[in-house]
Formats: C-alpha cells, sequence, structure tokens
C-alpha cells in the first residue's frame, strides 16, 4: 500500500534526513514529512558550520543526496492535521499537502521536528527590529550567504561590530532558563568570519561565560583572541540605542574589570539561543507524550533518552539544544533503535 | 530607527485608562517646582474636557523619597498608601489618579506586593485600622496623571490653539521625551508603551504635531536619583549623569524637552545652568539652553493658555525661544507679574546661559 510505512518522520531537517537515511540502509520505508517547501530545517538558513567552518549547502547537499532512496518518501509543504495511535498497533496521520489531503499509516513515528530560534525582538532593550543596525546570527548568517554584510555595516571597512551571547537563553525571563549550547561557538565562528571580511575591523563578544565544550572548539577560541584580536567582554549588555548617525550605542557592564562599557557599533548580533519548537507540543499531546518545563519533548530516560510510548521515538533537537553532529549521531542512533524495535524489539521506556 | 518596530512594542503595552470619575492626588514637590502644572491639568480635564476629577485636603505626600532613601521601612510607606486609598474609598471613587511618577511607581509596587502577599496586606489594614480607623478598596484602576492628557490627547489636539510646529519654517519641532524612571521601568505592563520605548509623551507629542527624538541616554536618569541628590556629598553624580544626558541628546538639535515626573523637569532645567556655569556650555540655539517642561504646561500651550499663567517664568532656562518657535504670543512685561500684577521678582542674570 502507497500510504504504509515503517516510520513516519516528522521533520525533514538534518535529524530526520540522517534517521531517513540510515532507515534506509535499513531496508525500513519511511516517509519523511517537512512542513516547510523544502528539506533541510535550520541548514537552509546558515552559511558555514563550525568549528572547521564547512559550508551548509555542501552538507545539506550530501544528506538530500543520501534520501533520494526508494525507501523514503519525502512530503513537503505538508501539514498534519492530526496523528493518533490507531487501534491495535501503529498510527495514523492526516496531512494538507501540496497536493490534497492525505491519510498515511506507519509502524512506528519518529519526531525530528527541530527547535525555533528565540525572537530577539522580545528582549525588548537590544532593540532588534527597532534599530536598522540590529540583527541576529541567522540574519548574519544570510549577509554572509549573500555576500551582503555592506547592506548593514555600509561602505566603512573599519567597522565596529558587537555579538551578544545567550540571547534568549539562560535567562529567566525569557522563559528560558537553559544553555543554548551552539551560540558560544556560533558567536566566535560569526566574530572571526567579520575579522577576514573586514580585516580592520574591531570585534566584540560580550558573553557571560563560554562555553567551548566541543572538540577544537578551544582551539578556535584561541585563534579568535591571538589571531583576529577580538576582545572577548565578560558583561551582558544593558541596553541598546541608536546615535545621530544611526550608529548603535551599546552599554554592558565589563564585569572582569568592574566597570560600566558603552561602545559605539556599525552591526550589533544577538546571539538568538535555541527554543523549543511549539509545534511539538501539538504533536505530543496528540501522542499522549510529555513536554519538559522547558518546552523541549521529555526523554523518559535521562541517560538512555527516548520517550514514553510504543514505537515514538525522537532525535535531534526537539528534546533540547544539540550541535550538528550532535543531531546527527543521535539520528542514527534513534533510526538503529527504530530498526530493533521493527524486529520485535520492545522500546525499553 | 524602524518606526513600524516601535508601533509593535506600543501595541504590546496598552493600559486601561478609565474615561472618567478620578479620585486625583497631588504631588508633594511639583508645586514648588512648576507651580501651575498640576492647576493646568485640573483645569484642562475639569474645564475643557469636562470630566470629574475629585481631590481633598485631607491627602498627604505618599512617603515616596522618604522611602526611596532608605529613611522609612516599607510597612510605613504602605501604611501611608493605605491611607490614601482610604480617602478615596470614602470619598466613593474607584479610580485613582496621581500625579507624580514616584507615587505612581509607589503605589503599582504596593499593589503588586499585595497581590502576592495577601498576608501584606491584611497587617497594613490592621495597623490602618489602629492607627486611623480607617478602612479601604485597593482602585480598581491606577493611573498616572500623564496617562489621562495621553488618552486625551487627541481631544486637546482638536482644540489646539497652537502646534507642535516651527512656524517660521513648517517643521516638526523635534522633541526629547524623558520619562520618570518609576513610570514604567519597575513594572512595565502598567506603562504606556513599556519600559523600553515608553509611547505616553511620544503619543502626544506626535499628536500634536512634533517629532520624537530618540537618542542614546534617552533612557538615563534625569539626575535626581534621590540619594545621589538627595546626599549633598553625592551631588556631583546627580550633575555628571545630567550632563551625560545632555551631551548625548545635543547632536540632535532638540528644540525642547517634555517631562512626566516631578524631578525630572527640575533637575534638566536646573543643571544646565550649573553645567553653563562649570564648563560655559549651553545645548539649545545661539546660547540659549533647551527649554525644559512638564506635559501639563505642554498641553497648556497647544490649548493657549498664557505661558505666564502656566508658571514659565519659574523656569531657570528661557522659555521664549520655543514660544516664538510656536507663534505662542506673550507679553514679555508681564513675565514677573504675579496675581494682581503684583512684581515677583526678577533673577539675577547667570554669567553664560542667555535668558531673557
Amino acid at each position: 500500500m502507497d500510504n504504509n510505512y515503517n516510520t513516519i518522520i516528522i521533520g525533514a531537517g538534518p535529524a530526520g534526513m540522517e534517521a531517513a537515511y540510515r532507515l534506509s540502509v535499513f531496508g525500513i520505508r519511511t516517509c519523511l514529512l517537512e512542513k516547510e517547501a523544502e528539506t533541510g530545517g535550520h541548514l537552509l538558513k546558515w552559511d558555514r558550520i563550525f568549528p572547521e567552518g564547512r559550508k551548509a549547502s555542501e552538507i545539506l547537499g550530501f544528506m538530500r543526496k543520501r534520501i533520494e532512496s526508494g525507501n523514503i518518501t519525502t512530503i513537503t509543504s505538508a501539514r498534519i492535521d492530526s496523528i493518533r495511535k490507531k487501534a491495535g498497533n501503529g498510527y495514523e496521520a492526516e496531512l494538507a499537502t501540496n497536493e490534497g489531503k492525505k491519510t498515511i499509516t506507519a509502524d512506528t513515528i519518529l519526531i525530528a521536528c527541530g527547535f525555533k530560534l528565540f525572537n530577539a525582538a522580545k528582549k525588548e532593550e537590544y532593540g532588534y527590529g527597532i534599530y536598522n543596525r540590529v540583527i541576529t546570527n541567522a540574519d548574519l548568517e544570510n549577509l554572509f550567504k549573500t555576500n551582503s554584510t555592506g547592506s548593514i555595516i555600509g561602505e566603512n571597512r573599519t567597522p565596529a561590530v558587537g555579538f551578544v551571547h545567550c540571547v534568549g537563553s539562560r535567562d529567566e525571563k525569557a522563559g528560558n532558563r537553559h544553555c543554548s549550547k551552539v551560540c558560544c561557538a556560533t558567536a566566535v565562528k560569526q566574530a572571526m568570519e567579520i575579522k577576514e571580511a573586514y580585516p580592520q575591523a574591531t570585534v566584540y563578544c560580550f558573553y557571560m561565560d563560554l562555553r567551548m565544550f566541543g572538540r577544537h572548539y578551544e582551539d578556535m577560541y584561541l585563534e579568535a583572541q591571538q589571531k583576529y584580536g577580538i576582545r572577548f567582554i565578560r558583561g551582558r549588555v544593558s541596553e541598546v540605542s541608536e546615535d545621530c548617525n544611526e550608529r548603535i550605542v551599546a552599554k554592558a557592564e565589563d564585569t572582569l574589570s568592574g566597570k560600566p562599557v558603552k561602545i559605539t557599533l556599525d552591526m550589533l548580533v544577538l546571539m538568538s539561543g535555541i527554543a523549543c519548537n511549539p509545534d511539538s507540543g501539538k504533536i505530543t499531546g496528540s501522542l499522549s507524550i510529555e513536554n519538559d518545563s522547558d518546552g523541549f519533548i521529555k526523554y523518559a530516560d535521562s541517560i538512555f533518552g527516548q520517550v514514553k510510548g510504543p514505537g515514538i521515538f525522537t532525535a535531534g533537537t526537539c528534546t533540547g539544544p544539540k550541535t550538528l553532529p550532535e543531531t546527527i549521531n543521535e539520528a542514527g542512533e534513534a533510526a538503529a533503535v527504530i530498526y530493533g524495535y521493527l524486529k520485535g524489539n520492545s522500546n525499553n521506556f | 530607527m524602524i518606526y513600524e518596530g516601535k508601533k509593535r512594542i506600543w501595541s504590546e503595552y496598552q493600559k486601561e485608562i478609565p474615561e472618567d470619575n478620578y479620585f486625583y492626588v497631588r504631588s508633594c514637590i511639583r508645586q514648588n517646582f512648576f507651580p501651575a502644572s498640576e492647576k493646568t491639568f485640573l483645569d484642562i480635564v475639569r474645564n475643557r474636557l469636562g470630566k470629574d476629577f475629585f481631590e481633598t485636603q485631607h491627602h498627604t505626600t505618599c512617603g515616596g523619597i522618604a522611602y526611596h532613601s532608605d529613611a522609612i521601612p516599607q510597612e510605613t510607606v504602605m501604611t501611608i498608601i493605605a491611607r490614601q486609598f482610604a480617602l478615596m474609598t470614602e470619598a466613593g471613587y474607584k479610580n485613582y489618579a496621581c500625579s507624580c511618577i514616584t507615587s505612581f511607581g509607589l503605589y503599582t509596587e504596593t499593589m503588586e506586593t499585595w497581590k502576592l502577599f495577601p498576608e501584606l496586606e491584611a497587617k497594613i489594614r490592621e495597623i490602618l485600622w489602629k492607627t486611623c480607623h480607617k478602612e479601604f478598596r485597593i482602585p480598581e484602576n491606577l493611573a498616572h496623571a500623564s496617562d489621562i492628557i495621553y488618552k486625551f490627547r487627541n481631544m486637546i489636539a482638536e482644540k489646539a490653539a497652537y502646534r507642535l510646529v516651527n512656524v517660521k519654517t513648517g517643521k516638526p519641532l523635534r522633541v526629547v521625551e524623558h520619562i520618570g524612571c518609576h513610570y514604567a521601568k519597575m513594572f512595565p505592563s502598567r506603562g504606556v508603551g513599556g519600559a523600553e520605548y515608553p509611547y505616553v509623551l511620544a503619543g502626544m507629542i506626535e499628536s500634536w504635531g512634533g517629532e520624537v527624538i530618540d537618542y542614546p541616554e534617552r533612557r538615563h536618569c534625569c539626575g535626581f536619583g534621590f540619594r545621589q541628590y538627595l546626599v549633598k556629598a553625592n551631588r556631583g553624580y546627580s550633575l555628571s549623569n545630567t550632563h551625560k544626558k545632555f551631551e548625548s541628546m545635543a547632536p540632535f538639535k532638540p528644540d525642547m524637552i517634555i517631562t512626566n515626573c516631578p524631578g525630572c523637569p527640575y533637575f534638566m532645567d536646573r543643571w544646565q545652568y550649573v553645567i553653563s556655569e562649570l564648563e560655559g556650555k549651553t545645548y539649545g540655539e545661539n546660547g540659549y539652553g533647551i527649554p525644559v517642561f512638564t506635559y501639563e504646561e505642554v498641553a497648556g500651550l497647544v490649548l493657549g493658555y498664557d505661558p505666564w499663567d502656566l508658571g514659565l517664568q519659574m523656569h531657570q532656562v528661557a522659555v521664549e525661544p520655543l514660544l516664538d518657535k510656536m507663534g505662542i504670543k506673550y507679553d514679555p512685561a508681564k513675565k514677573y507679574l504675579g496675581e494682581n500684577g503684583k512684581y515677583i521678582g526678577k533673577p539675577q542674570m547667570p554669567r553664560f546661559i542667555k535668558c531673557c
């Protein structure tokens, strides 16, 4: 039957695509659903990926090629109208697609609906959406992709550029107490890219503490200081405004020197953190699984992962912030667990 | 600057401001600083707009200055506030309007605290009963008087005799709006427009034809800051804060400043004189300062009140350049004549800042 699969994968970002590929290698038939018009998720918006600075488009191209398999049916622009457990085993989803309404069924579900970037406009004091020269990390990636940083910075070849870490993450008032995990490394990567584009630029990173946990990340941080001369200021930006030349004036406290700082900038980049995807709540609600207090899907076991519910699995950032390699690893692991489940090994949690 | 972005934020911070029937309380210091502002407010709302505003001679200070100077504890200030609420209750009103920003902040803080700690409210009720034999209802609505002028800004614009427009050039006057710190910084949702981009004064300026200036130190303290002024040894901080603001706004060449706090217009007005004496520097055009107004004074000017009836001769910085820009007719000879033509005295001319 055309509309009957072994696994429905919700979300065709890196986690969903990787899991689909892995399952196809095992001979598992999957239906890969994507609400956007294209597969790729947030990779579509990014120019380069830390730590080596590989092009996101190359990574995405590679991943897309791998899902060109007879075992994978990819449906983009797909909206899930309902998803529920069937009587007996398996699941049924009603979809609205470009080709009309469709009902699909499967033995298992893999939730890989990813994350949502925190809406930086909620941090009103930073002036995103108010001041033209205040942008987000995602906006900057788009400027890098289109080689158009000049649209913000102008003709100035010696610009001053600031990066604000932890925007909407580790922030109780923003409702996100968690660390977004990837922003420190992304900020350092982007700061170095600015220096490559503008060697005479002065670049500041305002951080709470740098969480360069991954392999080679610390090297990247040292390189940013030693080779590129990026200035790291430990302190949060408290206020952003605009001077009469429409340049940005940022106020912060340098907590190491114990002094307030006020810096005039040509561009301020807000490192919007990974926040839970609100869509995940609709899916988990239908499938009777839980979201945690931070909005991310709750693991059934904090060590071994996965969720409560027979035949329901997760992969990627729907369960919390992860780097791209971690996401891909988890997708591979999820595929292996699904394969085992379909072969008769029960979902332990 | 993306105006639409500010509009989006303003739309998220709109508060309910009742149409009528207010229990109004004055500030304990404004009548000394800018003596006609509250009188003008009451005249506008009662006689120009036909609203019911009740006030009583039994009202006292809210205790805000003592509280923010750490001179009295919170329970004392709450009991004073409870007594004011009792006066409102006795007068049969439910909407409370205050002239002072610090009072507004303190009333808001008290009402929020009682919501979270009802046992504290019960304790204050008991103290009030023991000390004054009074009982009170919490106001159904709390408004700052600038909220009320904001609400009626378009009605005032319809009745305007003058607009915030330079009559010689036809261009909007460039206006700095300064919001008192206690208006919305503590409770953003209680102020029109929120804390970061307040709209309460900006809305008046727009309605009356002016152009709002957004400058880097817009949110900075006026220089009052309570203990930085009240403790004499700290007054250098007060002055340096005001200096910082003027240095920041000067490149935008503002024509005037509008404020909604008792202390702010006073300090931004008086310290301009001190800065000129210390540094020989002035911030307005042709050696003048930048005139500083309360929102009631500006509403009065727009409605065609005589500038000297508004008490503008009490300003340190000369207001005449602004009056000339707006095309307001005034008699310079009457500037220092009080009621019944009585001469009220003329201040000594400063060394640097020009006065009329």
